[in-house]
């Protein structure tokens, strides 16, 4: 059973021979040894299609952080078969293709093929693991492997362009995503999604069971590349090709819509989750069918495509989930068929769209340029490649007789669901989906007609194109037949695997164990929903046929304040905002850093004993006061007051110095004839040293600095002292607990000793005089040095 | 006396916060000074003053003052003036390095 472990960790465990492989290996393509990998995973988990139909899903658990209930669990069922086998499938397809395409001499094939496992493994790791940090950690690792193929080519600025782009929006909204797990957490106690959703109704209860659910839902759109968030994928597009088709149409940005069809049992049937993703799919949708058609780089069209498709995708997972809403529990089975089309739309974009990214990589390879201007006339050159591409953009058109027009059918019938059973207001759902698909229906059409027929244009491209070579063109091949199996055979998988995953998905639906079954057919009467398609066909049409001047009244409506150069400014101001903010406070000045301290210590200290009504005051308990105690005290208040107004340093010192001499004077009144020894001694060399150094002044300042007054200075230093002296005065009053002193009076027979501060010094506390003369060592060693150590070997300017 | 005595040592550390924030490194470095000579004197007062004999057990008096917070200054005297020699020579050897003794001017590289 732990196979299904080494099975998602092999990707991870071959990452370290591939490497070896293309450094030892030079004859063989390394692509040929990194085949292997996906073929034998292909292999491992299609043992599981017959057996998922009647078997209960799969649960293994390993604990790995136990105490923070961190398990890598796996669970294994119908909807992550189904994305297994598209991760493996169209993996093995990808590294096929690749092997023809990525060039064995001028590429770093070691890098490509270490970063495609670790993205390969980490995608599995994401769809297979139950437990939300685990999905998070692989999730994150898809961001990373995907940041690294985007720059693989890193030498150009393009792509270092669009690495950062993907990873900074995939990123936050990952980490918004682990925030949304974490309320979650909050408020289930559980990580595990099995968990989650048989607490049901308990947690939607919860304060933090909405935030949860948009904070996640920001990790889903930035993954999926949905409004506003999609701005990442067109620029992802300096990817090379194979990765291009494999990551961004066929797994990662569907990473997002495993996660909402995975989490559907737990959210779905709530009206935010509903109208959020069936609204941004549409606008989705929409937006990226109108913006495929002005693209003029065909990979960038293709991109397009892909947001818009995944919208799609989106839009019906959100009207499937009212499936679980209790208020529309007669008519649940029918908004079942909305996720029963998203499903089967995921899989039939995954086939064609990586399809048509390897048509794309073909043409690329063989002409020269992916610019729909440059090219034209190809048919007779590319026949294989024409009729490849065309069963690919037929199929995303949703024409018959290829498998996109049954999930087209399904889209119809699902939309049409939603506007007739919630209120005759949501016709606006189908409406936006039919406009959406004539324009897709465009765009398809540009793909094969501008590409393939037309003048034939020899000159500008930069080879001579001929056809591809075989090997190159399997992929493709093996897709393009899936597209028109599945519209001829669709109950292949209809029983099998799309009606045990649209019952993983909304598992609440059919608790009551409700017959349902699925049948896909390829002609079902004449409906709305074929009348739409013809619809859809005979504008398109018309459209594509006045396309230039459509084209002119597209481009006339001003771009300026696009989402893209809202990002770009937004990264350029969030740099120069906090550019500005630091050069405002870090001013390069110490007497200014200095302040600040000063400041904070006023607020914070003088705050806290304002607030706290620390201030107590209190003169009864005063010892008396004799006149020559006075006149040292006012000594040292006028040295010091002369001290801020004198110009002349010399001055200043010797004041100092009279006020470290009344110091010791007092020890001597405050009974503390140590203190007054040791006070006197360091106040001569100080002074002596302080004398040393305005010897030594560089004679300019020796007198010229007049110290101006200073306001601000004047303020904080006078705050400074309040606050001090405030403190002092209150500490005084507040005797909490009697000395500790009455121990030490005992030094005769503790110690052996009559001077008790020496006993303290030498015998109680003897660490603290060690320590101080380790210090004072310090000192004279590094003074020793300073005065010693000149600039020998290195100059600074 | 112990409020005469804090308040002294308020005023010690007024003007010494206000040296401090002078731009002068000489002047700084007695900012410095006046600040232990201010921690001294608080430290003292704040266990009340004058209420024994010297902590000298050969006085045989009937009470002596606290001898803990004059273990603990004399420490402190110790390491300060450790700090106030070293600060010094290092401010000498600026001036000698630098030219200045201005904290205005002492900003690391222009060009940054």
């Amino acid at each position: 059973m732990y196979l299904l472990y080494i099975a998602i960790l092999i990707p991870f465990f071959s990452i370290p021979f591939i490497p070896l492989l293309y450094k030892y290996v030079h004859r063989i393509h390394t692509g040929w040894f990194v085949l292997v990998i996906p073929v034998l995973l292909l292999f491992f988990f299609a043992r599981y299609y017959f057996v998922q139909q009647t078997i209960e899903p799969l649960i293994l658990s390993v604990p790995w952080i136990p105490s923070l209930n961190i398990h890598f669990t796996i669970y294994l069922d119908s909807l992550s078969l189904l994305f297994v086998l598209l991760i493996t499938g169209v993996g093995t397809l990808v590294v096929f293709y690749s092997i023809f395409y990525m060039s064995k001499d001028r590429e770093k094939l070691h890098l490509f093929y270490a970063y495609l496992m670790l993205f390969m493994g980490a995608m599995l790791g994401s769809v297979l693991s139950d437990n939300l940090l685990v999905l998070y950690a692989f999730w994150e690792l898809t961001s990373v492997s995907s940041f690294l193929l985007i720059a693989f080519w890193y030498h150009r600025k393009r792509s270092r362009y669009g690495a950062q782009k993907s990873m900074f929006i995939t990123m936050s909204g990952g980490f918004s995503m682990l925030l949304g797990f974490i309320m979650l957490y909050v408020t289930s106690g559980t990580f595990s999604i099995r968990e989650l959703i048989l607490l049901g109704d308990q947690i939607s209860q919860h304060s933090l069971f909405i935030p949860a659910m948009y904070f996640i839902f920001l990790g889903v759109f930035t993954k999926s590349a949905q409004f506003p968030f999609h701005i990442w994928l067109p620029d992802a597009m300096e990817a090379p090709t194979p990765i291009s088709a494999y990551l961004h149409s066929a797994t990662m940005v569907k990473a997002g819509v495993y996660l909402v069809a995975r989490l559907t049992p737990i959210f779905g049937g709530h009206q935010e989750w509903f109208w959020t993703i069936t609204i941004i799919g549409l606008i989705t949708l929409f937006i990226g069918s109108l913006t495929a058609i002005r693209q003029s780089d065909l990979k960038a069209l293709l991109a397009f495509s892909t947001i818009s498709q995944i919208g799609l995708i989106m839009s019906l997972l959100g009207i499937g989930s009212m499936s679980l809403n209790n208020q529309y529990s007669d008519s649940s089975l029918l908004f079942a068929g909305a996720t029963l089309a998203a499903i089967f739309h995921l899989i039939n974009h995954s086939i064609f769209k990586g399809c048509l990214f390897m048509m794309i990589g073909i043409l690329d390879h063989e002409t020269g340029t992916r610019d729909i201007r440059r090219l034209g006339g190809l048919i007779h050159v590319m026949p294989v490649s024409f009729t490849l591409t065309m069963i690919g953009s037929f199929s995303m058109a949703g024409l018959p007789p290829f498998s996109g027009f049954l999930s087209k059918e399904m889209f119809f019938s699902g939309a049409l669901t939603a506007s007739r059973t919630m209120g005759s207001w949501f016709i606006f759902i189908p409406i936006i989906a039919w406009v959406a698909s004539i324009f897709t229906f465009v765009y398809c059409m540009i793909l094969i007609f501008k590409v393939f027929i037309g003048p034939y244009k020899p000159l500008p491209l930069d080879r001579k194109p001929h056809e591809a070579p075989f090997g190159m063109l399997v992929s493709p091949m093996i897709l393009a037949s899936l597209v028109v199996i599945l519209f001829f055979f669709p109950n292949l998988i209809a029983s099998s695997l799309l009606e045990p995953t649209v019952k993983a998905i909304l598992p609440q639906a059919f608790a009551n164990g409700r017959e349902w079954h699925v049948h896909i057919s390829a002609w079902h009467g004449f409906n709305t929903e074929l009348l739409m398609t013809m619809g859809i066909i005979i504008l398109g049409m018309l459209l594509y046929k006045y396309l230039t001047k459509f084209r002119n009244i597209y481009e006339s409506i001003p771009l300026k304040f696009t989402l893209n150069q809202a990002y770009d400014n937004g990264l350029v101001a969030m740099e120069r905002i906090s550019g500005k903010l630091i050069r405002f406070y870090m001013y390069g000045s110490t007497p200014l850093y200095l302040s600040y301290l000063f400041v904070f210590v006023i607020v914070i200290v003088g705050g806290s004993l304002f607030l706290l009504n620390g201030f107590i005051f209190d003169l009864s308990n005063n010892a008396p006061i004799e006149l020559y105690e006075y006149m040292l005290g006012f000594t040292i208040v006028a040295a010091a007051i002369y001290m801020v107004f004198t110009k002349s340093r010399l001055i200043s010192i010797i004041a100092v110095s009279v006020i470290g001499y009344i110091v010791s004077l007092f020890f001597v009144i405050f009974r503390a004839p140590d203190l007054a020894l040791t006070q006197l001694v360091v106040e001569t060399i100080s002074t002596a040293l302080f004398l040393l150094c305005f010897y030594f002044l560089p004679r300019v300042s020796k007198y010229v600095t007049p110290m101006k007054l200073n306001i601000r200075n004047a303020i904080i230093a006078i705050g400074v002292g309040m606050t001090l002296t405030l403190i002092g005065l209150s500490t005084q009053e507040h005797h909490l607990f009697d000395s500790i002193a009455e121990y030490y009076k005992d030094s005769y027979t503790l110690a052996g000793a009559k001077n008790i501060v020496n006993a303290i010094l030498v015998d109680f506390r003897a660490f603290d005089t060690m320590l101080e003369i380790v210090v004072l060592f310090a000192a004279g060693v590094g003074i020793y040095t300073l005065i010693k150590l000149r600039h020998t070997g290195r100059k600074d300017q | 006396m112990e409020t005469f005595i804090t308040i002294i040592a308020g005023i010690l550390f007024t003007v010494g916060t206000y040296l401090i924030l002078n731009k002068n490194l000489l002047r700084i470095i007695l900012g410095i000074t006046l600040f232990s000579h201010a921690t001294h004197l608080l430290l003292m007062a704040i266990n009340g003053l004058k209420k024994g004999a010297a902590p000298l057990l050969g006085e045989n008096a009937a009470s002596y003052t606290d001898p803990v917070p004059q273990a603990l200054i004399l420490t402190s005297i110790v390491i300060s003036f450790a700090l106030t020699a070293f600060l010094l020579v290092l401010g000498y050897r600026t001036y000698v390095e630098l030219g200045t003794d201005n904290m205005k001017q002492l900003r690391g590289n222009t060009h940054e």
